[in-house]
């Protein structure tokens, strides 16, 4: 949203009605770049995290999060044709988690395409997400482009069957971000060669968007931010005239550019997390042409959170929109053409302001 | 003074000089570093596990879930200003933030040893970083 304006404020004081018909531009879909093409926009929520606590209890900050993005989500006008929910839904795995997500988010207005994430995996596989949610991988076209929905969160065989006494036990050693006990996330063999089957059906000048849960590319190992044949995903990718990865997992904004792959990560719902600059034990790989988001403020339960959306801009490109909740709003496009997406705003060093600034 | 006196008084001199040649304050073998590290260690691990638990609170949150690594805890920077606050405060003020709000329970005292595995966990997983005290 634009500087100045206070939405939660704005929110508070108007009645949804008004709020509706008097939204902040941030909200509103605007055409950009001259060339013609079918354009239409899609939101993005991700990372909700919802938490039992015991029985009927959750925590509260996280149902929040959830609720704010699903009602702001609902007031976008026009409405987005869909909203892609990125993953981790659940803390735990536990139905109950679950079944409290679906019930915050059968509020909205649009369908939802949903990607697993590892929280909502590692307790039973993935079973009750493919029962009550949806599919683990699957492809759809929209409009001209083709999506695509990868299950990330894989890993090794022995560490899944074999290494834990417990279910349980599995999901919360998988739970912990930080974990030297963890194992890193694949796509695995069979899917690639479902990726396979499915792209030799697409023609390569096709718009081709890539959903996952984790980044398709290497960042930083120990936190996962990470999937560990990313390369073999990038080489069935690379035949295509114009890639867009879109993930969650790092509850972050975060952009890069690997050949004609665009990647862009949005913010958790739930909580923002550091970037992997800020821990100086050990190298990383965060790409240098993202501008990072502020140093979220601990004191405001929601700084460093939000939701996204992403205009489709026929052969102009892609733009995101990161609607943070305490903070200005962004926008990082990446226009046809152009060798690398840039922050509308930011991406100048010179233009940066010191929040920005992570150790 | 008798004989038996002086001898006496002589051997406790002796007695005295030999257990300050032993224990010198200034004075310390590979073994004792070893042993206090042991038990700096064990501090910091039992530091690492509370920080990993969701037992501080009150709903289940870690720490760690907002602070992988202790990251973005910055102990290299208190005592500071601490905007939010007003005054200058320390890393266990903070630490007693997040227990009494994202993790809804009860601060800790000072004292606490539990805090004390705290600090060591968070300033371990910092080594290595120059000290800016006040630093924002």
């Amino acid at each position: 949203m634009n500087k100045g304006m206070d939405r939660r404020t704005f929110l508070k004081g108007a009645g949804a009605l008004a709020a509706a018909a008097a939204l902040p531009v941030g909200l509103v879909e605007v055409a950009w770049g001259k060339k013609p093409g079918e354009t239409f926009t899609f939101a993005y929520i991700s990372d909700a995290h919802i938490t039992q606590i015991s029985g009927p209890q959750f925590v509260k900050n996280f149902d929040k999060g959830l609720q704010k993005a699903v009602l702001e989500v609902n007031f976008m006008d026009p409405k987005p044709d869909f909203v892609v929910f990125g993953g981790d839904l659940a803390q735990l795995g536990k139905k109950e988690e679950i079944d409290h997500g679906l019930e915050i988010l059968k509020d909205l207005t649009v369908p939802v395409k949903w990607v697993i994430g590892e929280h909502d995996y590692y307790l039973d596989l993935g079973k009750y997400w493919q029962e009550k949610v949806s599919p683990l991988h699957y492809s759809f076209d929209h409009k001209g482009v083709h999506f695509v929905v990868l299950n990330s969160i894989l890993t090794h065989d022995d560490w899944t069957h074999k290494r834990w006494p417990t279910a349980e036990e599995r999901m919360h050693q998988m739970a912990r971000l930080d974990n030297p006990e963890g194992s890193p996330f694949m796509v695995k063999d069979e899917q690639l060669a479902w990726l396979k089957g499915d792209l030799a059906k697409v023609k390569k000048d096709t718009q081709l968007v890539v959903l996952s849960h984790s980044p398709l590319y290497k960042v930083f190992k120990p936190w996962n931010f990470w999937t560990d044949d990313a390369e073999k995903v990038q080489a069935l990718l690379k035949p295509f005239q114009s890639v867009q990865v879109l993930h969650g997992h790092v509850h972050q904004v975060l952009y890069n550019q690997i050949g004609n792959i665009s990647f862009n990560a949005f913010m958790a719902t739930a909580w923002p997390w550091p970037y992997p600059v800020s821990y100086n034990q050990l190298p990383n790989k965060v790409p240098d042409m993202t501008v990072f988001m502020n140093r979220a403020d601990p004191f405001k339960e929601r700084d460093g959170t939000g939701w996204g959306k992403i205009d489709i801009a026929g052969n102009r490109g892609v733009a995101h929109h990161y609607e943070l909740w305490e903070n200005s709003s962004r926008t990082v496009r990446k226009e046809s053409g152009k060798k690398q997406p840039a922050d509308d705003t930011y991406q100048d060093p010179k233009k940066r302001i010191t929040p920005q600034k992570h150790y | 003074m008798s004989r038996f006196a002086l001898n006496g008084a002589v051997a406790m001199i002796c007695a005295l000089l030999l257990t300050a040649v032993s224990a010198r304050a200034d004075e310390f073998t590979k073994d004792d570093l070893k042993k206090w590290d042991t038990a700096f260690q064990s501090v910091m691990k039992e530091g690492e596990k509370l920080f990993h638990s969701g037992t501080l609170g009150k709903n289940s949150v870690s720490c760690d879930m907002c602070h992988p690594h202790a990251s973005n805890t910055h102990p290299e920077t208190y005592p500071k200003f601490q905007k939010q606050i007003g005054k200058v405060v320390g890393l266990r003020d903070m630490i007693n933030w997040c227990i009494q709000n994202p993790q809804e329970g009860t601060p800790l005292l000072a004292d606490d040893p539990r805090m004390f595995a705290l600090e060591a966990y968070i300033h371990w997983e910092r080594r290595g970083v120059k000290l800016e005290p006040g630093k924002h």
